[in-house]
């Protein structure tokens, strides 16, 4: 009995008129993987650092988020914390153990911070992005040990934190910076890309925030 | 539930949407909001038209590579620590995934919104197997409590109105206070909210769709507005992938170029909120996500359509645009269509999967405007593909013997009056809706020889027949 996938395989085979050995196929498939063209790169998300940033903002904030800058990674705390009394949030914080973070003087406002995976039950959650992308207010987020995948999701309101040397025009570039880091072909287990909170539309069409991911996406772009 | 395809009483269902006051003011939605947010997003990125070119060439340099980027695909996964699952038809899918779920000893299932899980009837699968398919998507959660099938692909209950919706939800959430307030469209989100995310944290196996799965890297993704699909299948034990062999690109690259058109042409948003990137398992040292990563490669026909006049089908990134702007969907909804693809891709493509013999009447479902290949982002011929179907449906004699020419065709209609009634009447409010906007055409598809010299008047919305008849309504009661 030929298996599921050889039998399939031998169909498309089949209905393609082809044999699956032939080099010039061959080739043209490797090519394309090795060399993964760009094709079309909007203009859009092609400027100079500074204004780069500034369209970063407006995207996102034009996707429903709300985006702050603070001068130094050392005014996160302080930044995070007025956020959330402004909007009348409990003191409360759970964030992965990403150096960056980590790094940061939380001890210096009156946050209770708990740090490791969401079990669901947290309100407030604080990420570190590893990209903004300018052409959509767009930010990436990668899985590893130290960032748990269930804080982008679990929260009610997601606090993420940018370098602004992070933010980037395009996409494309987004995988530039994750095959340099790495390896080519190689992915983090789980990449996020966030445009705005979690929303939903299907009841008569009307847009509302909040649907199961986070109710508001704050945004921290950190300038030096 | 079982999908038991309706498609062959298409004329029936179509009369009996076109009289269902709920649905018709449901559809509503439909006419206004879809196609205005759309043409706001392509207008804002001057590259729009160049990038659907683009996305256009990557699927058709896929589809003609298929069975290699497949076995590169394969291989990527299986590096990642990922499981592949070919199969062949929809019962084998089936088995495939309740072999994994019966295996982690599942109890509840959640699910992400898959147009796939729905073609191969899971959920009743699963349920005959005594485990309990939770749907998570909000559309798809509402059409699960009503046992129905979703109406539209990226907006499963688009059909409904918010009180049916809260009926629903009153039937159904028993233990909440019965005189809460549900009039709203935001407090039956707050509802669902609250009861699915209970249903996130117990579920044993999340099963989500793909709209891509990436060749380079063995990665699959999903796009979703919600951040359901990312609940579904980070918190449980396992995750499975559904996917139709098509979904495949070759790199990340190529990704980038098609997600630029696709939520643009879905819902007119830059980028839908949350695109997801899997690859593999949960690796040692990470905080969560699940523990085995299984994808389950579905043909269930598509194989047999590459070389075939319906291989530009398999281009279709499923956006819903066709259907957007289709006057006829506008008319009858997506169940008229009687299977799980409404629309003009699913006229197109339901006779493929479930044979021409049930489906036959689909293809006619059209008043051949072309608007559906006008925004259809990877250029689909839509209308072409629907005049194959009746070309062959025309050859297989499967017709009756009187439409079988031109005049006969004619001859059919005049001596079904309603039929013509209904046909006419579905081509006028389809042309009365795209010409409401200026209340003239200055092309009209198949009268060039009129409108290359002068403007079409747009009708009214309503054919002669209609009118005289609510006319005459009007005069009696009076
Ligand atoms: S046929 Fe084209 S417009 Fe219709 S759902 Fe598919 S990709 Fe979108």
């Amino acid at each position: 009995m030929t298996s599921a996938r050889d039998e399939i395989l031998a169909n498309i085979r089949r209905s393609l008129g082809v044999t699956g050995r032939e080099a010039p196929r061959i080739a043209a498939v490797d090519e394309r993987i090795e060399r993964a063209p760009r094709g079309v790169v909007p203009k859009r998300g092609q400027l100079p650092p500074e204004e780069r940033v500034t369209l970063f903002k407006a995207m996102a904030e034009a996707a429903q988020a709300t985006v702050e800058a603070v001068p130094s990674a050392a005014d996160v705390p302080a930044a995070v914390a007025a956020y959330l009394r402004r909007h009348n949030l409990p003191a409360t914080l759970r964030r992965g153990a990403d150096a960056r973070l980590a790094a940061m003087p939380w001890g210096e406002t009156a946050l209770e911070i708990s740090v490791g995976p969401s079990d669901g039950h947290d309100l407030n959650g604080v990420s570190h992005a590893f990209a903004g992308v300018a052409e959509s207010g767009t930010l990436v987020l990668v899985s590893c040990e130290d960032n748990p995948t269930t804080l982008n999701f679990l929260p009610d309101n997601h606090i993420v934190v940018v370098s602004a040397k992070d933010v980037i025009g395009d996409y494309e570039e987004v995988w530039s910076r994750v095959r340099f880091k790495e390896g080519k072909g190689l992915m983090p287990r789980t990449v996020n890309m966030i445009t705005g909170p979690s929303r939903s539309g299907d009841i008569e069409q009307v847009l509302l925030l909040g649907a199961h991911g986070p109710r508001r996406l704050h945004i921290v772009v950190v300038d030096e | 539930m079982t999908l038991v395809a309706t498609s062959p009483k298409f004329k029936e269902n179509a009369a009996r949407a076109l009289a269902d006051a709920q649905l018709q003011k449901a559809l509503g939605n439909v006419r206004v909001g879809f196609i205005e947010k759309r043409l706001k997003a392509a207008e804002r990125l001057p590259e729009f038209e160049a990038l659907r070119d683009s996305a256009r060439d990557i699927k058709n340099h896929t589809l003609a590579h298929l069975d290699l980027y497949l076995e590169r695909y394969e291989k990527a996964v299986t590096a990642a620590g990922g499981h592949v699952h070919f199969a062949r038809t929809a019962e084998e899918a089936r088995d495939v995934i309740a072999a994994i779920c019966t295996r982690l000893q599942a109890k509840t299932v959640t699910k992400g919104k898959s147009m796939i899980a729905e073609e191969i009837g899971l959920n009743a699968h699963l349920e005959a197997l005594g485990m309990e398919p939770v749907e998570t998507d909000l559309g798809e959660y509402i059409i699960q409590l009503r046992n129905e099938p979703p109406s539209h692909i990226i907006a499963p209950a688009v059909h409904l109105t918010k009180e049916q919706v809260a009926e629903d939800f009153r039937r159904v959430h028993t233990g909440l206070d019965k005189s809460r307030d549900l009039s709203e469209p935001v407090t039956l989100l707050g509802e669902a909210r609250q009861v699915l995310r209970r249903r996130f944290l117990e579920a044993d196996v999340g099963i989500t769709g793909a709209n891509f799965l990436v060749a380079e890297t063995g990665t699959s993704i999903i796009v979703t507005n919600e951040g359901n699909g990312d609940l579904t299948q980070t918190l449980p034990k396992a995750h499975i992938v559904l996917a139709s062999l098509e979904k495949l690109v070759p790199t990340l690259e190529d990704v980038s170029q098609i997600l630029r058109v696709l939520a643009r042409s879905a819902t007119g948003q830059d980028m839908s909120v949350y695109t997801t990137f899997s690859t593999g398992p949960r690796r040692p040292g990470d905080p969560d996500g699940p523990g085995e990563y299984h994808v389950v490669l579905i043909d269930n026909g598509r194989s047999a359509m590459l070389g075939t006049s319906f291989q530009d089908m398999l281009r279709c990134i499923r956006c819903g645009a066709c259907m957007n702007h289709c006057p006829v969907y506008h008319a009858v909804g997506g169940h008229a269509y009687g299977w799980v693809y409404p629309g003009p891709m699913g006229a197109v493509l339901t006779p493929t999967l479930i044979g021409v013999d049930k489906a036959g009447h689909l293809p006619n479902a059209s008043t051949f405007c072309g608007r559906c290949e006008s925004v259809c982002p990877v250029r689909i011929p839509l209308p072409k593909m629907m005049r194959h179907w009746r070309e062959r449906e025309f050859e297989r004699h499967l017709t009756p013997a009187t439409v079988r020419s031109g005049m006969a065709f004619w001859g059919y209609f005049a001596r079904h009056p309603r039929l013509y009634g209904l046909a006419t009447s579905l081509a006028m409010h389809g042309l009365a809706l795209m010409g409401r906007a200026k209340g003239r055409f200055r092309w009209l598809p198949g009268a060039s020889g009129w409108t290359k010299h002068r403007d079409f008047p747009a009708p009214q919305g309503a054919t002669f027949q209609e009118r005289w008849r609510k006319e005459r309504r009007t005069r009696r009661a009076s």
